[in-house]
């Protein structure tokens, strides 16, 4: 299978990544490690004119240590995330989740921010970051703006990321007690999860987030309440599937995932 | 476009279409067919190359991703006649049965191995996860990977 012919330029820094999208318009897509772009392309489903190519800029991978966040640059791969030792101190669950995405190749190619702009809801990292309330950073012509996860997600494969925006940068809060778990359910190793769920208890309440259970990644909102309120694991994690939406495929049918929910949500908040 | 990339420490200059992968680049442009295609999605390793000394799926990459870096092939193992510590630990613990997916598995253990030079059984299973094999059963590649991970410990002393 072989890509559709595009155009390739290469952006050296993320100041001509965006002027580079401001001149191609929406026929170009941003090329970070490829993991997700480039298995669209070769399968025809995503077919841009222009490919942008920003995985040389070396200015947007990174990850420091602020005040009350840490930063993570939008090239950073998943291989330096689930290595990092900022990370490792301060968000332990991001580790974690980074270092059963795909596969050891995937993860030496793939990016956090090529997977946030990506917005799979089957993805492991959106689903934690919107678990941990990160903000992200985006960089149109116009300048910087900051983006809430729980307003980036907005439907299949769709962000609020606009056509001449690049990715710059994912701040999660410090979480503190770094006390999280991580369940991922699949058949094979190296697939996306059929259901995943990522668990985080911090200073102002246990965090829940959902994979593969709707069209975008989401928060067990009814979980998190119950849980707020006194309720036990075992009692919080039956409200799992309140409000989700899960797709039927080859893997499960929509009752199957439902039930995933549930246990691993009560498997997850019996690990915190 | 023209790219150059330094292959088995050759150095290649090619003109290429924007969308060649690198496993085609490799099979074709460069001849060096021991790279296979497998799955082409990604899944089954076949393809497994270290680009900067790294394993990558090359049917995920294109060649201008390449474009000025190291990629070593199974071809670019063996010194001389001398193979490397992995190739020779797959022959010597049978670690393959129709050898397809030998090229892919053997350099993702090599890169594995930087990664993790004392592995146990599991950071083997684990490590591997990226690369299916239909004939082994998986048995003899692990101990052919743990193998040569003890030679090469103690080549390293």
């Amino acid at each position: 299978m072989i890509p559709a012919a595009f155009d390739y330029v290469r952006a050296e820094s993320a100041d001509a990544a965006v002027a580079q999208l401001a001149e191609h318009g929406d026929e170009a897509k941003l090329l970070a490690g490829g993991m997700s772009l480039l298995p669209l392309m070769k399968l025809r489903l995503a077919t841009p004119a222009v490919l942008i190519d920003v995985g040389r800029v070396r200015e947007l991978s990174y990850v420091r240590d602020g005040a009350d966040h840490v930063a993570i640059g939008a090239l950073t791969r998943h291989r330096d995330i689930e290595t990092n030792d900022v990370l490792a101190r301060e968000c332990g669950v991001l580790r974690a989740v980074a270092a059963q995405v795909g596969d050891n190749q995937v993860r030496h190619r793939g990016t956090i921010g090529g997977s946030v702009a990506h917005g799979d809801p089957a993805s492991d990292l959106p689903a934690a970051l919107l678990a941990l309330d990160a903000t992200f950073v985006a960089q149109g012509p116009d300048g910087t703006r900051e983006i809430a996860a729980s307003d980036f997600f907005e439907g299949f494969l769709e962000t609020a990321l606009e056509p001449d925006e690049l990715l710059r940068e994912i701040r999660v809060p410090k979480t503190g007690a770094n006390s999280f778990a991580f369940e991922k359910f699949n058949r094979r190793a190296q697939d996306f999860a059929t259901v995943g769920v990522v668990a985080a208890r911090t200073s102002d309440g246990t965090h829940v987030g959902l994979i593969n259970m709707g069209s975008t990644p989401l928060r067990a909102t009814a979980v998190e309440r119950a849980l707020a309120q006194g309720a036990s694991a075992v009692d919080a994690a039956a409200l799992a599937a309140d409000g989700t939406e899960p797709s039927a495929d080859l893997n499960a049918s929509v009752e199957y995932r439902e039930h995933l929910a549930r246990v691993l949500v009560r498997r997850a908040l019996e690990a915190l | 476009m023209i790219i150059g990339v330094t292959v088995n420490g050759f150095a290649y200059e090619h003109d290429v279409e924007p969308r060649t992968l690198l496993v085609h680049y490799l099979r074709e442009s460069c001849a060096l067919t021991g790279t296979k295609v497998g799955c082409d999605t990604s899944s089954c390793g076949a393809c497994t190359v270290l680009v900067n000394g790294e394993s990558v799926k090359s049917c995920t990459m294109l060649a201008a991703q390449a474009d000025g870096a190291s990629v070593t092939t199974i071809e670019g193992l063996a010194d001389g006649d001398t193979m490397h510590p992995v190739q020779l630990a797959f022959h010597e613990h049978h670690g393959l049965q129709c050898g397809y997916c030998t090229a892919g598995m053997v350099m993702a253990a090599v890169s594995l191995l930087e990664e993790i030079p004392d592995p146990s059984e599991r950071d083997v299973r684990v490590g591997l996860e990226g690369n299916l094999c239909r004939c082994t059963g998986y048995h003899n590649i692990v101990e052919s990977v743990l193998a040569a991970a003890a030679q090469m410990r103690t080549q390293a002393r």
